[in-house]
């Protein structure tokens, strides 16, 4: 009963080359994915000092295109997108009218002001793509082509050499460079989300597994993929942001330019930040030895402050790390309680570790 | 390193050899991943069979580590404790848990053999 009405997991054009790199798997999202293929810590590590390669093809990748492309994201999006010129990248926010969190994306500006590319969370691309049809307008083409496209993300010191190995000029930081791979069209982005530097290719579905080979970096699942953003201080949607916090609340108010115009969300975040935040997003620091997980109970002194919404063991720190919401003016001392015991904790700023990003 | 022809093997995946020393399986090390906290029990510890004794901690979880058999910690294995990783690279080495002092050698009877072992990882009772 329970086998017929399973859902089959979506698999991304690379299954097949992450089975033969002897990947082990979860699910994500829907998406059968890896998790590891050695060891989170030793792919974890690669990416720190030297460099590993990443499938992230579950992204979504969603063309804007049409004369009223800047005026359609500008009303979309938190981040002020007029900003950014041919071949450069923005991180934003999409929020609701409320101000609540539909998604955070990646905007690449190809052609300005008539040709975006933007680049969506796997686990909420149907979604962004029927709000963006909604919240659309004369002038504009939107084509959600994340089924044609495959990418993966090139991490660590020594990722942009090994990019520079397979083609020929390299995009600065933040930027965007189209061009070609064994003949097919595609996207060379400098940007990243493990707190390295490096770049994220994207490419056709049926170049792709070339494209992984001649990167030949150590291939990273998942599992190091979380370590490595939570120790940069990166959200991961569904888990520190959903459509009921704000990005004021998530602390990324730099990506909200309340003088850019209107945009959807505005007039609710404008008035929260008026009134002041009742709560947000706080690092946390152990002082002693636990590992904190999502879920866990922040404490401040005997009281449930919040709860932990992710946490790991940090492998760069040797030491447990944490996020979660806790209200505003809250002094401590604070725990987390972790498997039954209250562990001491320390709030820090983000991020916990700067890598080699510039 | 353990002779694992000598070994017997809980369902939840710990080994204990004739001597009563205590580890966890190589399938085990794999599904738990890179561990980095263990927590051992007490010398003189007395634990039921089944009875949670320890806990590994990994970056992707925390996992109970049940006493195969009855009986009472006499020895931990300190190294583990400073380098968890041991656990992982010598599961039936120098990646061992504990000794027990076991109440009832014939216990012993009730586990696994390695063969035995082996086909229960091909069911899907090994697999929670």
């Amino acid at each position: 009963m329970t086998e017929l009405s399973r859902v089959s997991p979506k698999h991304t054009p690379l299954y097949n080359w992450h089975k033969a790199h002897g990947a082990r798997f979860i699910d994500f999202g829907g998406w059968e994915m890896p998790v590891q293929y050695t060891s989170i810590v030793a792919e974890h590590e690669a990416v720190r000092k030297t460099a590993g390669l990443f499938d992230i093809s579950h992204m979504g990748e969603v063309f804007v295109e049409g004369p009223a492309s800047l005026d359609f994201l500008q009303n979309l999006c938190t981040n002020d997108i007029a900003t950014i010129e041919d071949g450069q990248a923005v991180y934003s926010h999409i929020c609701n009218p409320q101000g609540g969190i539909i998604d955070d994306i990646f905007v690449y500006c190809l052609k300005f002001p008539s040709r975006y590319l933007v680049v969506v969370n796997a686990s909420t691309s149907d979604k962004d793509f029927e709000w963006m049809k909604k919240n659309s307008r004369a002038g504009v083409e939107l084509r959600n082509e994340s089924d044609k496209w495959s990418m993966v993300a090139a991490q660590g010191p020594k990722a942009v050499q090994a990019a520079g190995n397979i083609f020929k000029s390299i995009p600065e930081r933040h930027r965007v460079l189209e061009t070609v791979f064994e003949g097919s069209p595609c996207f060379i982005c400098r940007t990243g989300y493990t707190g390295e530097d490096g770049v994220e290719v994207i490419a056709p579905n049926a170049v792709i597994e070339k494209l992984a080979d001649a990167f030949d970096l150590t291939p990273c699942g998942l599992g190091a993929r979380d370590t490595l953003r939570l120790e940069a201080g990166y959200l991961l949607y569904g888990n520190d942001m959903d459509e009921t916090l704000t990005p004021l609340e998530a602390g990324v108010p730099w990506a909200v330019k309340f003088d850019k115009g209107d945009f959807i969300g505005k007039d609710a975040l404008a008035a929260q930040k008026n009134g002041g935040l009742k709560r947000k997003l706080t690092a946390f620091k152990l002082l002693e030895r636990g590992v904190p997980r999502h879920g866990f109970k922040i404490l401040c002194g005997a009281n449930v402050a919040g709860l932990v919404t992710s946490g790991t063991f940090s492998p760069t720190l040797k030491t447990g790390i944490a996020m979660g919401y806790i209200p505003v003016g809250l002094s401590g001392p604070f725990a987390i309680e972790c498997n039954g015991r209250a562990v001491p904790a320390e709030t820090t700023r983000l991020p916990f570790y700067s890598g080699s990003k510039k | 390193m353990q002779d694992i022809e000598k070994l017997r093997f809980a369902k939840s995946h710990e080994w204990i050899a004739p001597d009563g020393t205590v580890g966890i399986t190589d399938h085990a090390q794999k599904e738990v991943t890179d561990v980095v906290f263990v927590e051992l029990p007490p010398l003189g510890k007395s634990a039921a069979q089944d009875g949670e004794v320890a806990t590994l901690e990994s970056v992707k979880a925390a996992f109970p580590i049940n006493a195969p058999v009855a009986g009472k910690v006499s020895a931990v294995n300190d190294k583990v404790a400073k380098n968890p990783e041991l656990i992982n690279q010598a599961p039936y080495g120098d990646g061992w848990l504990f000794k027990l002092d076991v109440a009832d050698a014939g216990s012993l009877k009730s586990l696994m053999t390695n063969a035995q072992y082996e086909e229960f990882l091909k069911t899907d009772a090994a697999h929670p």
